[in-house]
């Protein structure tokens, strides 16, 4: 089960619960077609609204969720650039500056380390630097992780990086409606925006609100309910954490499944009163262990007066301490799959209270 | 000076003038603050310069934008700051332009066109590029002036941005403030070719070099790739000469240069040219040459004062314009 073509087609998702307006009607869709909607409605609503990336106009993007947006906006608006990542970058964070609402799309995450300069020194910093008088709302998506035999340079999830940066906001949806009501938010919001889709989910299905439909940035959701474990899960783990949650079900065993979302600004509260409710928490994240998200969130937890309700160590699953191989086998072993995310939980359950 | 007479009125050279006297004050002044230690951290001094920020922005209009660089005193007097204003941002203080977050190398007024110096080499080219974006895509009547030195010709971001400026037509004016040193890097040592400007030839757009020791060639070289801009023809590079006489920052020690090529430089000194300019062709004597001089020393005194007597950032708004 390591393509696109073995994974689910349907997938869970947390009821829609913050329509600003009255929902006319859900539909099915898949998680790029999601992306696409929200682009393409924000574009309606707004003409400051661009988009500027490598192929993403008539070839619609390397992994096509730009596609037929030309069509509609025009090669001003669907703004196609050459491979320059850092003038990509940089480019959207003046058009920014100076009152336009740039969606720029790097091909891989992996790319943005080549704009890294301008993100991190540049677009982060700039409302700061100078003493708060300045806007930069500029979004930046990119695809991360791996499972597509992309190997070691197109397959990363580097989002602990961005995260790492006061300035920017970090962004991973996991399901069609959030990842629409999330760039919705994203492209509104008056900051940078880092907004990574894993590019397995873009395959996904799920139900999405039509219309004017937002996520709020920095609100986590508890994509599941349960009594016994807490599984947070980021991006492309929490479809696993909830398929692991059905099995775990099946044994009697009540698993809560939460999504942060969002990692800068984190809902810690959600999160810590999951750890509360559950005294047991799994850690889930595909990227690489060390320095991941995943430490963060467990010294937060740890921090809180959940640490007194923890009936068990927190145990967190990341990626192997490797970049990510091209073989088929070893690319699934290097980062947590369903069976390890439920071989963790079974571990986790067997641990005492003390 | 250039043989042409320059398209310029009395008035405007004499505000040529009273702006390069209040670059070489201001920074003056810093120089000796930093001395006696009043400010802290580092600043980049344009000593020596000050004819290619004062003529750059004399070609251009109010409404335009400018990005600016480590070393940009000049390039914000130029676009008209409040030198209170940037003087307090210099001692750390709350009145200051950025409210004493940015210091010497992130002075912005974003409101007056000023998108900022940098501190990173190079790091201000795509930004001006995207302002062209925006100028262009929001169609309006303006330009982004770029400065830039000779070490970030060298940058990625150099080529990256002029290329993507070029391939849309940009209204963007590249200048390049070649002050012959990259820190302690000679720019002969740093590229093969023998000039910045003829970079422009692998874009596909115009690249001048001019002495930009004489304010009247920057004026004329930017006056023009502004008019290009504006008629939508795209972007310009421009190669201003010039010498920076102080050091790098306030780290260096000049191991890699001679005093008499320092010397040789201050022989062709921006103001001392245009003042003997103005003296010869009867514009201005030399009694109100002075006085220019001495207003530019009083004014930077006063901004002096008024920075010392501003308040300092409270603690407690640390957190203040992380995010909007």
């Amino acid at each position: 089960m390591s393509g696109p073509s073995s994974l689910p087609t349907t997938v869970a998702t947390g009821a829609p619960q913050q329509a600003e307006a009255a929902q006319s009607q859900v539909q099915e869709m898949t998680y790029a077609e999601a992306i696409r909607e929200a682009l393409r409605e924000e574009m309606r609503r707004d003409p400051r609204v661009f988009l500027m990336g490598e192929d993403i106009g008539i070839y619609g993007g390397a992994f096509g969720v730009t596609y037929g947006l030309i069509d509609e906006f025009g090669e001003e608006r669907v703004r196609d650039t050459p491979i320059s990542e850092a003038a990509l970058a940089g480019c959207a964070i003046g058009a920014a500056l100076t009152g336009m609402r740039p969606v720029a799309e790097f091909q891989f995450s992996d790319f943005m380390a080549i704009g890294m300069d301008q993100i991190v020194n540049q677009g982060a910093k700039l409302r700061f630097m100078f003493g708060g008088k300045a806007q930069v709302p500029v979004v930046f998506r990119a695809p991360l992780g791996s499972g597509t035999g992309a190997a070691a340079q197109h397959s990363q999830s580097l989002e602990a990086w961005f995260a790492h940066v006061p300035g920017l906001k970090v962004v991973l949806p996991s399901t069609p409606a959030d990842v629409k009501g999330l760039l919705l938010s994203a492209i509104r919001d008056p900051n940078p925006v880092i907004f990574l889709e894993h590019k397995l989910l873009y395959r996904y299905k799920g139900p999405v609100p039509r219309g004017e439909w937002t996520v709020p940035i920095g609100q986590a959701e508890v994509k599941r309910p349960g009594k016994d474990l807490t599984i947070i899960a980021l991006s492309i783990m929490v479809p696993r954490a909830l398929a692991v949650a059905e099995r775990l079900a099946e044994e009697g065993i009540e698993a809560e499944v939460v999504d942060p979302r969002t990692l800068r600004p984190l809902d810690e509260e959600t999160l810590i009163a999951s750890a509360r409710k559950t005294g047991r928490v799994l850690i889930v994240h595909e990227a690489v262990l060390t320095g991941g998200f995943g430490g963060e969130i467990a010294a937060r937890i740890a921090a809180s007066e959940a640490f007194y309700y923890l009936d068990a160590p927190i145990l967190r699953l990341g990626g192997a301490e490797t970049p990510i191989p091209y073989n088929r086998t070893l690319e699934r072993r290097a980062t947590p799959q369903e069976e390890d995310i439920y071989q963790a939980a079974r571990r986790l359950l067997q641990r005492r209270p003390l | 000076m250039s043989e042409a007479v320059p398209a310029l009125s009395p008035e405007q050279m004499r505000s040529l003038l009273q702006t390069m006297y209040r670059i070489r004050a201001f920074e003056e002044k810093v120089d000796e603050l930093f001395m006696r230690g009043e400010v802290h951290g580092t600043t980049h001094l344009s000593i020596g310069e000050e004819a290619t920020a004062a003529g750059a922005l004399q070609a251009l209009r109010p409404d335009d934008y400018i990005t600016s660089t480590h070393r940009g005193h000049g390039h914000c007097i130029s676009k008209g700051a409040d030198l209170k204003l940037m003087m307090a941002e210099l001692l750390g203080k709350e009145t200051g332009y950025c409210r004493g977050r940015g210091g010497s190398m992130h002075i912005a007024d974003v409101a007056s066109g000023n998108l900022g110096a940098n501190g990173v080499v190079g790091g201000g080219i795509p930004i001006a590029t995207g302002v062209g974006l925006s100028i262009k895509m929001q169609g309006l009547d303006r330009v982004c002036l770029c400065f830039f030195g000779d070490g970030a010709a060298n940058e990625g971001t150099f080529h990256e941005s002029i290329n993507l400026a070029s391939i849309w037509d940009l209204p963007v004016i590249f200048l390049c403030e070649n002050n012959q040193y990259g820190m302690s890097m000679s720019v002969r040592k740093a590229m093969r070719c023998e000039t910045i400007a003829q970079r422009a030839v692998a874009y596909g757009i115009p690249g001048e070099r001019v002495d930009g020791n004489d304010v009247f060639a920057v004026y004329e070289a930017v006056a023009h790739a502004a008019a290009r801009a504006r008629a939508g023809q795209g972007p310009t590079l421009i190669e201003a000469v010039t010498y920076r006489y102080k050091g790098h920052s306030k780290s260096d020690q000049n191991r890699y240069r001679t005093r008499d090529e320092i010397r040789a430089w201050q022989e062709r000194d921006p103001i001392k040219r245009l003042t003997a300019y103005l003296r010869e062709h009867s514009l201005m004597t030399q009694e109100e040459i002075e006085r220019e001089e001495a207003a530019a020393y009083q004014a930077i005194e006063e901004a002096y004062q008024f920075a010392l007597a501003s308040p300092e950032p409270d603690p407690d708004s640390l957190l203040e314009g992380v995010y909007a």
